[in-house]
């Protein structure tokens, strides 16, 4: 191993192979700015990753009050010392210039500064005319992935029992509440079954619509480091991209977009028909088995062939690979979360582990995986449109229980129907009965679908807009009022990753300017408000991250994410721990389900279920009668073709996606610098067989083109699946001429411009993996390459026409091998 | 005529008039993302069950019609888009919504009851055609009335208050 690498050439650094049942050892990366000394560092200050969900400890490096670098924390069970490209070069976005630090307000149309007193009342004014005129429902809230639990847990009590508003979502419904969904139908409750350590024990990885290499780049790492040592797992891939997985497996199916109901079908159709099922785990453990085998009595790999247009034989041996191993790890991700069907697909993978009895132990496990950083909190804090501690909405003691721990009234906080999702929230505000949205940390002018639609609805006069952020973003540039936010390592909070790791995030620098952590912007909402509870007394009783994480701690008590054994004492002695963590578990739990399913009983469960196809709730009543001894529910779907089918004006299906070297909206990564010219500007992706048919080629200029709008972009070719666009979804219009959206000089740039309005009637996620549309040249290249990074899916089907991407000595990173300290490993037996 | 025949005819009828009336609702309220998409998903079940209908039907001597062709009312169906459009930001199409789902639940519930007369009736004559028909359709008709359901238990609360 060199001592340093280029991380934007190699996104992944150098190998520490490992072996199967081995401890993975650490490799501690650091990257501190140009010119400045390792001696130079003066105070080292704990963090997590907050650029994806895989929740890479690390310290930030402090010199004179200013961030200077970060440094993988090789204590810690997640990423032991690793560092991805985001993590390592995206804290520079804290220090842009164009950092909000004062708050702004709307004066005859145009956002000017102002002092925090002037916003904050104006905002408290806004809030109690329109509960004076027109009640709780016509204000709502929208909020991310990416602020800490702290923040979301306030942000709930004061909307759901301060205001009393049933709404209140995350922009996590773009990217995790499928997975929710999915567990909730199979367990009765969220939570993540699996641990990463699985992937130390795992014989055969299968990855479903998941990336990783790119969105979860380390625990991609741990994967290249098995690949290369003793008995190295087999990797089955699901993906239309010839991704960095793909080119490691075993087997790669690469399906037609929106068929992966009759992918996995046929999946479950041969795991049952040669026996390769654990029948005594099945009668231990689930109820429904018998149904779902003749829901896929049909299913065989030859009719699924038909549809999924994948050569059966390709089928019948990735059911061979998941069928036969003894120890199989599944994690799911966007490909199937934003498709057609998303829940109905997710549960199947769910129901392939439960027939083959692959859960809860060591390399048998899976990973339904968020894509945001803090996903997880949102969803067991409530603020994702579920109510605190995975609680059931239906199920009055649940709702009498909250009551009780915020000492209210049970009918203060709204049960009368589940939480308003995200996209009913738009449409709300589109028909003008939302009549004032506080947007946190997040861009829908750039990441919700259809965005001529969602310009339209942020724009109507009517809507009083709140937009809380670190930039003046897209979304910003459209509010009333603008309050400047601080972000991590400006402000201390605690965290969350897909496989409930609990970090604690402290505070290194000042925020700039009067910008304020989310936290203290919602209390002191709530303190303008004066948000009382039933007694008179203050609704919300804590003042800063500490205190509002003891009270969080108590609202978890006796529920499946408890907090309990948790504090910030603990969290900075031993880095991160995985929830549950309470007196039994005073070390935390690697694996959920160890001993049977735990939280599906009637009484218990988060969730009645719902009709996977058209998302109608069921009764308790009817779950008491399905499930009476709170077992796994093995769920059958049958398939359905999506809304959306080529036709001749839109011949093409269309997906959205991410690279490696950005998140999100690009508001963070695209003002670092190595990532920001690592991946440039929007790009297309074209298969080889396309682009000859079409004649057309790399770099040249195209526009895709959908029912609802379009964005232009440079071709490239690549090895995706012929009849198949790509486009990622980072870019939006900040960067541009226009500000905020397409305008005379700027054509579309966000895939967003294309996408669909239509989500899964079960998980109310969007799809933004099957749409359809049509290909246009605007102009040929002018023979340089299109601005999409060769390191990745992106790489080009023909090497050579692309200069390869590289970060030369600005991106250079330094990693060191070293012995993971913790050598008893949790789960390593 | 027969009780069976009868049952067949008016069942027939009712899924007819339920897919078309699903379709009608899906392109009503093209804005209401939710209910345009999934009403149109139902509408599929039932124009099945039309020619499931039909077939069984054929083999008591009754000859009864296949499902509506969707596209038969192609103006009606792009005014109604239109219409939907026109008032995307009013609030008062919420009413005419819960209209409209109302009516499609008494739809399906009519049509559950006569699956019901109908699987009654198999049992009774022992007619293993008949009973599999129903068996496999009423399960289907049961989800478009949960369905309707949920969609007035979720949607009221913030249609009725915000008049």
């Amino acid at each position: 191993m060199k001592d340093t690498a280029d991380r934007i050439a190699q996104p992944w650094g150098d190998r520490v192979p490992y072996g199967r049942h081995e401890t993975w050892p650490a490799r501690v990366d650091t990257f501190l700015a140009d010119g400045v000394e390792p001696e130079a560092v003066q105070q080292w200050v704990q963090s997590a990753s907050i650029l994806h969900s895989d929740g890479d400890a690390m310290d930030i490096a402090v010199a004179d009050g200013r961030m200077v670098g970060v440094r993988g924390r090789d204590v810690d069970r997640v990423n032991r010392g690793r560092l991805g490209p985001k993590d390592l070069f995206g804290w520079q976005a804290n220090g842009s210039r164009d950092r909000l630090t004062r708050p702004l307000v709307r004066r005859d149309g145009r956002l000017e500064e102002t002092d925090w007193d002037t916003a904050m009342n104006l905002v408290a004014a806004r809030s109690r005319e329109l509960l004076d005129e027109r009640g709780p429902g016509s204000i709502g809230f929208y909020t991310t992935g990416q602020l800490f639990l702290e923040e979301y847990y306030t942000l709930t009590v004061l909307a759901r029992a301060g205001i009393g508003t049933n709404h209140l979502d995350g922009n996590t419904r773009l990217c995790t509440s499928t997975a929710a969904e999915a567990l909730k139908e199979t367990f009765g409750c969220d939570g993540q079954p699996g641990s990463y350590d699985d992937f130390d024990h795992a014989d055969v990885v299968a990855l479903f619509g998941h990336n990783i290499a790119e969105t979860q780049p380390v625990q991609w790492m741990r994967l290249l480091d098995r690949m290369e040592g003793t008995d190295p797992p087999r990797l089955l891939c699901v993906d239309p991209r010839t991704t960095r997985v793909a080119r490691h497996a075993a087997v790669h199916l690469a399906p037609r977009g929106g068929t992966n109901v009759a992918l996995l079908n046929a999946l479950l159709h041969e795991t049952i028909r040669h026996d390769r099922i654990d029948r005594d785990f099945i009668d231990a453990h689930t109820v429904g088995f018998e149904e779902l085998a003749e829901r896929v009595a049909d299913c065989t790999p030859k009719w699924a062939a038909e549809i999924c247009d994948v050569p059966a034989a390709r089928i019948e041996e990735a059911a061979e690979l998941v069928g036969t191993t003894d120890a199989l790890v599944s994690t799911v991700l966007q490909g199937v979360y934003q498709s057609h069907q998303a829940t109905a697909a997710a549960v199947q993978i769910n129901n392939l582990h439960l027939i083959r009895g692959m859960l809860g132990r060591p390399g048998a496990g899976l990973l339904q995986m968020n894509g945001q950083p803090t996903a997880q909190n949102t969803r067991e804090c409530g603020a994702n449109g579920d109510l605190p501690g995975f609680r059931n909405w239906q199920n009055d003691s649940h709702v009498a229980d909250l009551a009780k721990v915020w000492n209210v009234e049970p009918e203060t906080i709204p049960h009368y129907a589940p939480p308003t999702h995200a996209m009913q929230m738009y449409r709300y505000a589109e028909q003008g009965s939302i009549r004032m949205l506080w947007i946190s940390g997040t861009n829908p002018a750039v990441s919700l679908p259809e965005l001529s639609r969602i310009r339209s609805i942020l724009t109507q006069n009517r809507l009083f807009t709140v937009v809380q952020d670190l930039f003046l973003t897209e979304t910003a540039q459209l509010a009333d009022v603008v309050l400047p936010a601080a972000t991590w390592g400006e402000k201390t909070g605690a965290l969350t990753n897909a496989d409930r790791t609990v970090h604690l995030s402290e505070k290194a620098v000042e925020p700039p300017g009067e910008a304020k952590p989310d936290l203290d912007i919602f209390l002191d909402y709530a303190r303008r408000m004066d948000f009382r509870d039933k007694d008179g007394g203050p609704l919300i009783t804590w003042d800063d991250p500490e205190s509002a994480f003891e009270a969080w701690k108590r609202c978890s008590a006796g529920r499946p994410c408890d907090y309990t054994g948790l504090s910030y004492a603990k969290l900075r002695d031993t880095s991160g721990v995985q929830w549950p963590c309470d007196e039994e578990s005073p070390e935390g739990t690697a694996r959920l389900y160890t001993d049977g399913i735990s939280w599906a009983h009637p009484d218990l469960c988060e969730s009645y279920g719902k009709d996977l196809e058209t998302g109608a709730s069921q009764e308790a009543v009817e779950y008491r009668s399905l499930n009476p001894d709170g077992k796994a529910m093995l769920k059958a779907a049958a398939y359905r073709p999506p809304h959306e089918e080529p036709d001749e004006e839109h011949p093409f299906q269309l997906t959205t996606g991410r690279t490696i070297y950005h998140f999100h909206t690009r508001t963070k990564t695209g003002r670092a610098p190595q990532l920001r010219d690592a991946a440039p500007d929007v790009w297309v992706e074209i298969s080889t067989a396309d682009a000859d048919r079409l004649g057309l080629g790399e770099g040249d200029l195209v526009d895709v083109t959908s029912k609802r709008g379009s964005l232009r972009g440079r071709l490239r070719v690549t090895g995706i699946r012929p009849g198949l666009l790509f486009v990622p979804f980072h870019y939006g219009y900040w960067d541009t001429e226009d500000g905020s959206g397409p305008g005379p000089d700027t054509p579309g740039r966000a895939a967003n411009e294309t996408t669909v309005t239509d989500w899964d009637p079960a998980s109310k996620q969007p799809l933004f993996k099957t749409a359809t549309a049509g290909l246009t040249l605007v102009e040929r290249g002018d023979g340089s390459a299109s601005p999409a990074p060769t390191t990745a899916a992106s790489a080009p089907a023909a090497p050579g026409v692309a200069t390869p991407t590289a970060g030369g000595p600005a991106a250079h990173t330094t990693q060191t091998p070293t012995e993971f300290p913790h050598g008893r490993e949790e789960g390593a037996q | 005529m027969n009780g069976i025949t009868l049952t067949l005819r008016t069942l027939h009828r009712g899924e007819r008039h339920l897919a078309h009336d699903l379709v009608s609702v899906a392109e009503r309220h093209r804005t209401e993302h939710e209910v345009h998409h999934v009403a149109t998903d139902l509408a599929v079940w039932s124009r099945e069950h039309v020619r499931r209908l039909a077939e069984v039907a054929a083999h008591h001597d009754v000859r009864l019609g296949d499902p509506p062709d969707h596209s038969s009312d192609g103006v009606l169906a792009t005014l109604r888009k239109q219409a939907s459009e026109a008032v995307v930001h009013r609030p008062e199409p919420g009413l005419l919504l819960l209209h409209d789902l109302r009516e499609l639940h008494i739809a399906a519930a009519e049509n559950s009851l006569h699956w019901e007369m109908l699987a009654q009736a198999a049992q009774a004559s022992r007619d293993s055609e008949l009973l599999g028909l129903a068996s496999a359709c009423h399960p289907r008709t049961l989800r478009q009335m949960r369905w309707t359901n949920t969609m007035i238990k979720n949607l009221s609360p913030q249609i009725l208050n915000s008049l």
